[in-house]
């Protein structure tokens, strides 16, 4: 194998790349340090955003973890040749950005001290309880799972590995989105749609992580992907795309048509200041509309870099909309008193405003660096590289249409 | 049989007096009736009480805090923050003018204890609790502060503590990165007195009881009176209770 990545001589550059994604990291975990002496009052949360910045990326990277798996659940559950190459890779980036999310998650945490509390105290009837059960589940599923993927003598094994990461990580990502689905109080959650919706959106954003991961790894290693396989992957990005469209369209519209919710979704897709703008320009235009033209215009698709490009936007547009959803849902006030209108010290009836601070951003971003590290100290210490056999997959014919 | 009614008439009428004559303060903060309602060190709570709150919005005077100011003090609640949105606040008042016919009240709100209490239901520590009776309480040493149970509160009753804080209430512990509520002054409770902000409510639109013993004075009011749950449509059987609204 000719990895540059792997190549005695760019060792330099992969110390590089290591060093700059521990930097990042080390910034993020100091800036929770801080945060954690200070307490919150540095961030921009308060006593109605109790959940911020940081959980946006924390739950990017969670709900894409699992989504990234989806490569890995095609080649092993389903058969897929194409897709069974690109298993370990999915399964590298799954481990590696569902650390990352939980490790932002737990610095964030008022007492993160108190890790062990958590794991010792669980609470079932808590979908966070759940969660503390589902996520270390999930590590232990990917690590076997690779183990199956990667040692000759484990690859019977793999099928019902990748079968049983595939259901685990449906669970897991039901847990994530029954975060907010399960609570009945705020106009923005409180809907049975949400936990299939989140599925469907690490779908897309887990395919969109896989693209980029794996276009970087080719430039260096000075690949190209097959064209079919290129036009494979891009439409399964499109179909991912065009699904979380519908469930977001289902949500939004299914709230308009409910009295008591049309005030809130006036609030986000029209006069709530950023969340329209967010939701329009960020999660439909970027992440959703450009991404569909630059995968299906016959003359952008067949440009080098407009895959890549599609699937930076989906990750702008999944930003976006989680910013949308998480901050926007909390922002717009309490209808405590329905049918009143109300005031208080308490800021009771008010749309918060909120400022993410430099610590909260610092510690997302940080987030990113994590996975982003762990990505790329294994792809140098294994083989994690996509590699297509072309003649043979023609010859089976898994590249017909 | 006369005289079977005789002691019938006079065991009533000495209920009655032993009744009223426990609503009749003997000190502040403490009537006969909660004297008897003190429970010793080391007794647990009990299902035979469920204490709660009766509010009554038409006593309720717009722009008057003693309750908060009461709570404040009790729950030392007292720390500058520089961001008012940050700042704990475990009673409020809050102003609510009906939207069709402009009709206006001021109440205090605070946690509802609630039967059933989402924040309970969605802690993931179980630091969110219930005692068994009924008061609904954070328990300081397992809250990991994930503000999931402000998340699921229906009434925006719980604060987060931004910041260290210095000069607490022994009896009333706090701490940074912890989330806290109302406790229904359950440290005095248990001793058999008034919750703080009842106890300095000069308008009598407080009234603090036993929901779960038929003859106190709460319940007797409840049965007999118009009375509102906030938020009835969810079904959360809140502890304290309001009128006038």
């Amino acid at each position: 194998m000719t990895t540059i990545l792997s190549a005695r001589a760019d060792t330099p550059k992969f110390w590089l790349l290591a060093a700059i994604g521990a930097l990042v990291s080390a910034i993020g975990i100091g800036a929770a340090l801080y945060m954690e002496h200070h307490g919150h009052s540095v961030t921009g949360m308060n006593n109605q955003i109790v959940w911020g910045l940081p959980h946006v990326f924390a739950i990017f990277l969670v709900v894409a973890a699992s989504g990234v798996l989806n490569v890995a659940s095609i080649g092993s559950v389903f058969g897929k040749t194409v897709y069974k190459t690109r298993g370990m890779l999915a399964g590298l980036l799954c481990f590696a950005m569902l650390a990352a999310g939980l490790v932002v998650i737990l610095l964030d945490l008022g007492r993160a001290d108190r890790i062990m509390v958590a794991a010792t105290h669980v609470n079932i009837t808590s979908v966070f309880g759940w969660n503390m059960i589902l996520y270390p589940g999930m590590f232990g599923i990917v690590v076997v799972y690779l183990w199956t993927l990667m040692e000759k003598r484990m690859y019977p094994f793999s099928k019902p590995a990748g079968f049983a990461a595939f259901i685990w990580r449906l669970m897991l990502t039901t847990g994530t989105g029954s975060i907010f689905g399960f609570l009945v109080t705020r106009q923005a959650y409180q809907s049975a749609v949400i936990a299939p919706m989140f599925i469907i959106m690490s779908f897309a954003w887990g395919m969109a992580v896989f693209m980029i991961v794996q276009k970087a790894m080719y430039r260096w290693n000075g690949m190209t992907l097959h064209p079919q396989i290129r036009a494979r992957l891009k439409n399964l990005l499109a179909v991912f795309v065009g699904a979380v469209f519908y469930f977001v369209a289902i949500y939004h519209l299914t709230n308009l048509y409910f009295a008591r919710q049309v005030e809130f979704e006036r609030f986000i897709l029209l006069d709530g200041g950023i969340f329209p703008l967010l939701f329009w320009g960020g999660w439909f235009v970027l992440g959703t509309v450009l991404p569909l033209i630059l995968i299906f215009t016959p003359a952008l698709s067949k440009m080098s870099g407009s895959v890549t490009l599609a699937s930076l936007f989906v990750i702008v547009g999944a930003f976006c909309q989680l910013y949308v959803f998480i901050i926007g849902g909390e922002a717009f006030p309490l209808d405590i008193f329905p049918g009143m209108t109300t005031s208080s010290s308490f800021f009771d009836g008010q749309v918060d405003q909120y400022s993410p601070a430099l610590p909260e951003w610092l510690l997302g971003i940080g987030g990113l660096g994590i996975a982003f590290t762990m990505v790329v100290v294994g792809v140098r210490v294994l083989k994690f590289l996509p590699e297509d056999n072309i003649a043979k997959l023609q010859a089976s014919g898994a590249l017909a249409d | 049989m006369s005289a079977n009614n005789n002691r019938r008439s006079f065991l009533t009428a000495s209920a009655t007096m032993a009744a009223g004559a426990g609503f009749i303060a003997i000190a502040p903060g403490i009537s006969l009736i909660e004297v008897s309602h003190a429970r010793p060190a080391g007794e647990a709570a009990s299902k035979a009480n469920r204490w709660g709150m009766l509010i009554d919005s038409n006593k309720c005077t717009a722009g008057c805090d003693a309750c908060v100011k009461a709570c404040s003090t009790e729950n030392r609640i007292n720390e500058q923050v520089a961001d008012p949105r940050q700042r704990s606040q475990w009673i409020r008042k809050i102003d609510i003018k009906d939207k069709a016919s402009g009709r206006q009240h001021s109440l205090p709100m605070m946690c509802q204890h609630c039967a059933e209490p989402p924040c309970v239901d969605v802690c993931p520590t179980g630091a969110s609790m219930k005692r068994a009776d009924g008061i609904v309480l954070v328990d300081r040493h397992i809250c990991i502060g994930c503000r999931y149970c402000m998340m699921a509160c229906p009434y925006k009753a719980r604060s987060f503590v931004h910041q260290p804080l210095t000069e607490q209430n022994p009896e009333v512990p706090r701490g940074i990165g912890c989330v806290e509520s109302c406790t229904l002054c359950v440290h005095r409770v248990d001793k058999g007195q008034l919750p703080a902000c009842v106890e300095a409510c000069t308008e009598g639109a407080m009234l603090f009881g036993d929901l779960a013993d038929p003859n106190s004075e709460i319940s007797r009011r409840i049965a007999q009176e118009a009375t509102t749950q906030v938020r009835a449509d969810l079904k959360l059987n809140p502890g304290v209770r309001y009128q006038g609204i």
